[in-house]
């Protein structure tokens, strides 16, 4: 059986010719095993959940979904900034923090709304304005004052910097929030639709028409427009784009600015869902967002779209189903993905790998 | 330009710090000895000593240099930046739980330990445990850095923090861990051994004497850093930090000197977990945080990346700024102004400010490395100077 096993991974690995310098092939070698081995384990343990409990397979899937909806707003912010400037942005999590407060405030003190009727609707909309604007400058923000002036350092420097950064954001959700979770009325409506014996909340449901939206308008934002064109010259050659005429800083400012707004939405988003808020949020989350983006190939930005979802999908299914390592293992389940993914493909699973040039 | 200088710095090393860390080490352990629960002494003095800087925040301190210093290793020296390096303390600090309490109640090992025999539980010398949790630290280390460190330095990053999260993790979840309890969970393990000295065993109380040890140990590893930095590994190391490649293509091999970079560092982390046990008298898991990964890299970002002495600076202020100078001059400050500011709250402001305005402003540290500030201040000279030597373009 086990050798039966090795000669049919061995022909698998081997179906497809590689091609470069020894180095790579072996890399290549490696990346085709790991991909094989990792997909097999995974299709197995869904399959064998599948068969235990079906109906409670499908109803922690879409709570999964749910949650990868959201790290997919936050991952893209992840995946904007390294596509431009290569920088792993550690306080962005913490802005995402920081929406979520902005709108709890937004909605329940400033606003007034506290149950889901049309006036909470029109709260709702005025606040997933605000709280874009607010993410988008706040983000911008700590670009002009933080980063920009570390562009050109050794990249140790503006990783310490987003470091400290997201301690300083920290520290303004711990003041404003208080250093205890804060439980928030909600303006969605809050009740169920039953499909067989899965229950969907409408909650997951008006999440998805709110932030797919988002995700296709900041897809034809960046391949469609004169700005998001700007962008991906930058992100490929930063001098060469200035000498077309295109004003880097700017270009550079408005990408902040884009994944300021999409964790400004998550923020609303999550908010709006789970209806709590705490000053510690934005690291965990913040961290399994950038997983997402890892997963799906950063700088791509379908990728962080897929590796969000899928990576809300594993940690749902990892947290509900019968056979899994259960909530208490939620995040050392993410990290581990991570630090596969990063050992035996670097690149994502949409992303290019791209060979370092001298 | 001043490149002899630099040169001359790199070799010009050599051991009268001994000395003066000898005087400032017995001044300090009279002090706490001695002097502060002498009688005679004023009481003003002896409750200044205690609101500013009384002997656990001391042996804390001490604690934080042990381990910043080993954090220096990786990130001043190699340029490895390590986000997750308070594993290292959290498998230290279990080291001790497991080989110096009665944590294995069905075991009955007692090698040179400072409990009777007939005393439950695995029971071993405080200084060979100081060197296992060494050991054991190493060995994770190059088990974490095998296969990641060849990664691009923030790839790198995201690894380390990765494994900072899962050995935390693994130990606070450690009560059923497949069935087996390692950990204790979140209860910890408490009671840890006394360090047993000859002619006494030091308790946890025992500040004085046990800062003499944790002096010790800190002296350790500044002799290490200090004559490996000098060595070929570690000018191997530099190498690396400046330019991996042009350091690969003279010779050094990359992964092994990496490798022994975390090895070293690692180590560190285990010596210091153990002090950290033996000066709590416990291992708590939620004690392990990502904060304290954070703490250490400020530590070292403060005093100077790469410099000895900048890096002790940067521990003993900080620790001392979030263990007790900022609750005591919190608590002045309310005294004398009637107020309720809760100033321990703010430690997340400072370690924030401290890492973003040393980044903008002073890169290299309050103590800072000569090389080192080259090599930070390097793209400004090609901002400054575009057209005499612009070497890198772009990225």
């Amino acid at each position: 059986m086990n050798e039966g096993n090795g000669v049919t991974l061995a022909k698998a690995v081997e179906a497809k010719k590689f091609s470069g310098t020894p180095g790579q092939i072996r890399q290549q070698r490696i990346e085709r095993v790991g991909a094989i081995v990792f997909s097999a384990l995974f299709a197995v343990w869904m399959l064998v959940n599948l068969f235990a409990a079906p109906e409670q397979f499908a109803q922690v899937a879409i709570s999964g979904l749910r949650n990868g909806l959201i790290y997919a707003l936050i991952a893209l912010g992840y995946t904007l900034v390294y596509g431009i400037i290569e920088l792993i942005n550690f306080a962005h999590g913490d802005l995402f923090m920081l929406s979520a407060i902005f709108s709890s405030f937004f909605i329940t003190y400033w606003m007034g709304a506290e149950e889901s009727n049309s006036y909470g609707w029109f709260a709702f909309g005025l606040c997933l304005i605000a709280v874009m604007v607010f993410g988008a400058v706040v983000n911008v923000l700590i670009e002009r004052l933080a980063y920009r002036r570390l562009r050109h350092a050794p990249r140790l420097a503006p990783l310490i910097t987003a470091v400290g950064m997201s301690f300083l954001l920290n520290f303004v959700g711990l003041k404003w929030n208080g250093s205890t979770p804060r439980q928030w009325p909600t303006v969605i409506p809050s009740g169920d639709i039953n499909i067989g014996d899965v229950r969907i909340s409408m909650i997951t449901i008006w999440l998805f028409l709110v932030g797919f939206p988002l995700l296709l308008a900041l897809n034809y934002l960046v391949t469609n427009t004169k700005q998001g064109k700007a962008m991906r010259a930058t992100s490929q050659d930063r001098d060469a784009s200035t000498l077309m005429g295109i004003n880097v800083n700017k270009t550079i400012a408005f990408t902040f600015a884009l994944g300021g707004a999409m964790a400004g939405a998550a923020g609303l988003l999550y908010q709006q869902s789970i209806g709590t808020t705490s000053y510690n949020l934005g690291f965990q989350l913040g961290l399994i967002a950038f997983t997402s983006a890892v997963l799906g190939g950063i700088g791509n930005l379908w990728g962080a779209v897929v590796g969000g979802l899928l990576i809300g999908l594993i940690q749902g299914l990892n947290d509900g189903l019968p056979y899994a390592f259960g909530q208490a293992w939620s995040q050392s389940v993410v990290f581990t993905i991570l630090i596969i993914i990063l050992v035996f493909k670097p690149a994502g699973l949409l992303g290019k790998a791209v060979t370092e040039k001298v | 330009m001043a490149k002899a200088s630099v040169a001359n710095n790199v070799t010009r090393s050599n051991r009268k710090w001994i000395i003066g860390y000898s005087i400032t080490g017995f001044i300090l352990f009279i002090t706490y000895q001695f002097l502060i629960p002498w009688e005679g002494l004023p009481l003003g003095i002896y409750d200044a000593v205690y609101r500013w800087m009384p002997p656990t925040a001391i042996n804390e301190s001490l604690v934080y240099v042990i381990m910043a210093l080993g954090l220096n290793i990786v990130v001043g020296y190699a340029g490895l930046l390590d986000l997750g390096y308070v594993a290292f303390w959290a498998i230290g600090g279990y080291t001790a739980g497991w080989f110096m309490s009665e944590f294995f109640y069905f075991l009955n090992i007692n090698f040179f330990g400072s409990v009777p025999a007939e005393a439950p539980g695995i029971h071993i010398n405080f200084w060979m445990v100081l060197i296992i949790g060494g050991f054991i630290c190493a060995l994770f280390g190059v088990l974490i850095g095998a296969p990641t460190l060849r990664l691009k330095s923030d790839y790198l990053a995201l690894v380390t923090l990765g494994f900072g999260e899962i050995i935390p993790q693994v130990f606070f979840n450690g009560e059923n861990f497949f069935g087996f309890n390692i950990s204790n969970g979140t209860k910890g393990i408490v009671g840890v051994d006394s360090i047993p000295v000859g002619v006494k065993d030091l308790g946890p109380f025992d500040f004085g004497w046990k800062l003499l040890i944790f002096l010790l140990l800190a002296a350790v590893m500044v002799f290490v850093s200090l004559r490996l930095r000098k060595g070929r590994l570690g000018r191997a190391w530099l190498a690396i930090r400046e330019d991996e490649l042009a350091a690969s293509m003279m010779g050094v091999p990359l992964m092994r000197t990496k490798l022994a970079a975390y090895a070293v560092g690692a180590f560190a982390g285990g010596l210091g977990g153990v002090a950290f046990a033996t000066h709590v008298n416990g291992v708590y898991a939620e004690r392990f945080n990502f904060t304290i990964s954070i703490f250490l890299l400020a530590m070292v970002v403060l005093g100077g990346m790469g410099n000895v002495w900048g890096v002790i600076l940067g521990a003993f202020i900080l620790s001392w700024v979030n263990g007790n100078g900022l609750s005591a001059f919190g608590q002045l400050y309310n005294e004398q102004f009637g107020t309720e500011v809760d100033f321990a709250s703010f430690t997340f402001l400072l370690f924030g400010l401290v890492l973003i305005l040393m980044m903008l402003f002073k890169r290299e540290g309050l103590l800072p490395e000569s090389r080192l500030k080259l090599m930070l201040h390097e793209g400004e000279l090609d901002d400054e100077d575009a057209s005499a030597s612009k070497k890198k373009v772009g990225k």
